[in-house]
């Protein structure tokens, strides 16, 4: 065994010990919830890979990219109200194809008459005639039962195809941003997502109509099994039951239905966890083979040669500009199908939870602690980096209670400390990224394929 | 036919509304893109911990503003903010400083690419992003002292004799003064002096500079101390006018960054002209025209809704905007900075 794969080895099994560690040692339920946020960061933290590793695009806006998947779950799997869409429907879907149409006549005009005049002027006429029906819309739509709705809702599908929708949402968005962005210097791009990602967060939180606001939206339908209907499904009882068979046993037959309960309610919670766990492993799965395939045929060869050395790349014939935006377009896809996956995980889709530092800096440092350009780096830094995430909480609090433990309750230092311990985990992660990438920038996995 | 009075009400709303505020929130815009345009020229790179470190120096102005105010100190009708003001400076650059020390320098030497170094600075922002959070929450806080007005509008309307007032708040009247004098101050520095000079000549050709016995050390420690400046002044006056909160400095970057290109990247000039297309354009955008329509149409013609180009919440969207012209139509700016 090389001592490249040693590595693997170790860091996964250390990893899968860390789990069972909390699995045994805590719960299990709380170790899968681990495990499932672990699994769709690993996918948000390919998705960055892929821009940086293999194309060395920065991505600021993963924030944003990740929240047009939660939208996309919603718009997607939500029942439709239909009130809301009998009042308002038409004239936001009227709004919406006049936007468009001023938006392709514009682009007509510009190619066809390259008179700029002209097209400010159309441009300006569709702004003010979409607003004109757009304002109208929105205003009906939202007054309609505004404390449980008040938006369109959605189109009733199946969860699982926002998946594919988020994707495709993203990929959307940064087209748009890399066809602007992209071929002039290497950090427009950058300024870019950042702004293209405010603006998506701010229109999540203030089109009360297509998305509920602030007011959230919760209740998004399950791809998986309910808890309550497990727990009453027969097939469910015989296999907990066979599966406590031995423990079971040991108590009196007048506890036996209560002791059945417990173990039920746990396993159906256990259960609900491991279905996701199988979804999002067999994306991840699907991700890293059709990631390795492309990193490996000729496409790959060519994007680490751009990567590489640019100028060389184009003096070869490759169209640089045409590859880094393939990439930064796939790269957000990846980004998008994670963000509709963790809307559906968590159930509910909250506009005002996509903050920079959850969403875009975190995913960095998997990215950057796992190691730029490999995939499994990727992963591992993703359940890595999780994984501490979530266990640096406690610790901080902790931290902060233990050094003023000394100090009275009411003591305006401790309180403050004990307040703003949440901040610590920000400067704590941005040293980590700090430090990692000047001392060590290969990360745990490095690049493998580096030589050509 | 509108009347005179009601064309004059028109005018001074405004001034008021737009032109006033447009100016000192665009003064400010300028100074903290002219940090990130200077870093820009002599370090090149962009700088995305600028927001986070006028928080930064604005926590820390604020920390010695208190402290003055408990021991009594304080400037009469002037904020007292503005004694703590060269304190802040020096503590600001010393950070700066250090952050160069264990970040930037070592990519620096090692000849990185820009990108790199932009994600390092990404990881400062954070770092310093967290302890301004750290030291004063997320809260908004409020630490102008003084007057709070040099005219108030019931002032001016008794003045004028009109329906309409045109108030001036200290800080904005001190941010226009402060600003004028301090991008004079630059300027000199970068065309008369010594220094300036030699900074001039490392941004324009490094090699060159190098080889005619151009410190580049203290090029950069110049460049920062520069930065420092133009961050912890333009930080503290924004704070003034608006209040401290640190996401909105956090905010800040997107429209810094934008008037920086729009004004071309690496030009002292453009960031200036840059940071009043971005603050003039967002508020002219955002502004309801309601009660100006009023005043000149007649009763038939006047508007029910508000008359406005776009909803204040949307207001990054007016520098994203801007930023999208630029580089689709003239990607060197104004000024014809640097592109590739």
């Amino acid at each position: 065994m090389s001592r490249y794969n040693i590595r693997v080895a170790v860091s996964f099994g250390m990893m899968f010990l860390l789990l069972l560690m909390v699995g045994l040692g805590q719960s299990w339920s709380l170790c899968l919830s681990i495990v499932n946020l672990c699994l769709i960061s690993a996918i948000m933290a390919m998705g960055v890979n892929i821009q940086w590793g293999y194309a060395g695009l920065f991505n600021v806006g993963i924030m944003g990219f990740t929240a047009l998947g939660g939208l996309s779950a919603v718009l997607i799997s939500k029942e439709s109200i239909k009130e809301a869409v009998n009042a308002g429907g038409l004239k936001m879907l009227l709004a919406i194809l006049i936007f468009s149409l001023a938006i392709a006549l514009g682009l007509y005009i510009h190619r066809k008459f390259k008179s700029k005049g002209l097209v400010v002027v159309v441009l300006l006429a569709g702004y003010f005639i979409t607003r004109y029906f757009y304002l109208d819309a929105s205003q009906s739509i939202e007054a309609i039962n505004p404390a449980f709705s008040g938006y369109l809702g959605g189109l009733e599908l199946p969860v699982i195809l926002s998946w594919i929708v988020g994707g495709f949402l993203a990929a959307g968005a940064a087209w748009l941003i890399g066809k602007i962005s992209l071929g002039l210097r290497t950090d427009y791009l950058a300024i870019a997502t950042l702004g293209i990602s405010e603006i998506i967060i701010a229109i999540i939180k203030n089109e009360d109509w297509l998305s509920r606001g602030v007011k959230n939206v919760t209740g998004i339908p399950r791809p998986v099994p309910y808890e309550i209907d497990l727990q009453q499904a027969d097939w469910f009882n015989e296999l907990v039951s066979k599966f406590y068979a031995g423990s079971l046993d040991l108590l009196p037959v007048s506890e036996q239905a209560i002791a059945l309960r417990d173990y039920l309610s746990d396993a159906s919670i256990v259960f609900v966890k491991l279905c996701y766990s199988g979804l999002f492993l067999a994306v991840l799965l699907l991700i890293i083979i059709l990631a390795s395939l492309a990193l490996n045929s000729p496409w790959g060869r060519m994007v680490r040669a751009i990567r590489d050395n640019e100028v060389a790349a184009s003096a070869m014939g490759k169209n640089v500009t045409q590859r880094h935006l393939q990439i930064f377009v796939i790269g957000s896809a990846i980004a998008g199908v994670s963000g509709a996956m963790l809307a559906t995980y968590n159930g509910q889709f909250t506009p005002g939870s996509y903050i920079p530092l959850r969403y875009t800096f975190l995913i960095w440092v998997m990215v950057i602690v796992g190691g730029s350009g490999n995939n499994l780096g990727s992963v591992v830094g993703g359940f890595l980096i999780w994984f501490l995430w979530i266990e640096a909480e406690p610790v901080g609090f902790w931290l902060a209670d233990l050094s003023t433990s000394f100090l009275e309750k009411d003591n305006y230092l401790r309180q403050h400390l004990l307040n703003n311990a949440q901040y610590i985990r920000l400067i704590f992660m941005g040293a980590v990224l700090l430090v990692v990438m000047r001392f060590s920038p290969d990360g745990i996995l490095p690049e493998t394929n580096k030589k050509l | 036919m509108p009347e005179l009075t009601d064309i004059l009400n028109s005018i001074i709303l405004l001034l008021n509304f737009v032109f006033v505020p447009g100016l000192a929130y665009g003064s400010q815009l300028a100074l903290g893109a002219l940090a990130v345009t200077l870093v820009y020229a002599i370090l090149r790179f962009a700088n995305f911990a600028q927001g986070d470190t006028m928080a930064f120096s604005t926590v820390i102005t604020i920390l010695i503003t208190w402290l003055l105010q408990k021991w009594g100190i304080t400037l009469g009708s002037v904020p007292t903010a503005l004694l703590a003001l060269p304190l802040a400076i020096i503590v600001t650059l010393i950070y700066i400083l250090l952050t160069d020390k264990f970040v930037y320098a070592y990519y620096r030497k090692q000849n990185s690419k820009p990108i790199t170094v932009v994600m390092a600075s990404v990881g400062v922002m954070f770092v310093t992003g967290g302890l301004v959070r750290f030291v004063l929450g997320p809260e908004h806080h409020v630490f102008a002292d003084g007057a709070r007005f040099i005219i108030t509008a019931r002032e001016f309307k008794t003045m004028a004799g009109l329906s309409e007032g045109l108030a001036i708040k200290t800080s904005q009247f001190l941010t226009i003064t402060i600003a004028i004098l301090l991008v004079g101050f630059v300027f000199y520095f970068l065309q008369k002096t010594k220094t300036g000079k030699a900074m001039r000549a490392y941004a324009d050709n490094q090699d060159l500079a190098l080889l005619s016995g151009i410190d580049p050390d203290k090029i950069v420690r110049v460049t920062w101390a520069l930065a420092a400046i133009l961050s912890t002044i333009a930080g503290v006056l924004y704070g003034l006018d608006k209040g401290f909160m640190a996401n909105s400095y956090h905010q800040m970057l997107l429209p810094m960054f934008a008037a920086v290109i729009v004004g071309g990247i690496g030009s002292p000039m453009g960031a200036i002209v840059g940071g009043f297309v971005i603050s003039f354009s967002e508020l002219i955008l955002t502004y309801a025209y309601k009660k100006f329509l009023i005043y000149l149409l007649p009763e038939v013609l006047q508007p029910d809704g508000l008359v406005q180009f776009l909803g204040t919440e949307y207001k990054f969207a007016v520098s994203f905007v801007i930023l999208v012209i630029v580089l689709l139509l003239r990607p060197t700016g104004i000024f014809k900075g640097k592109v590739i």
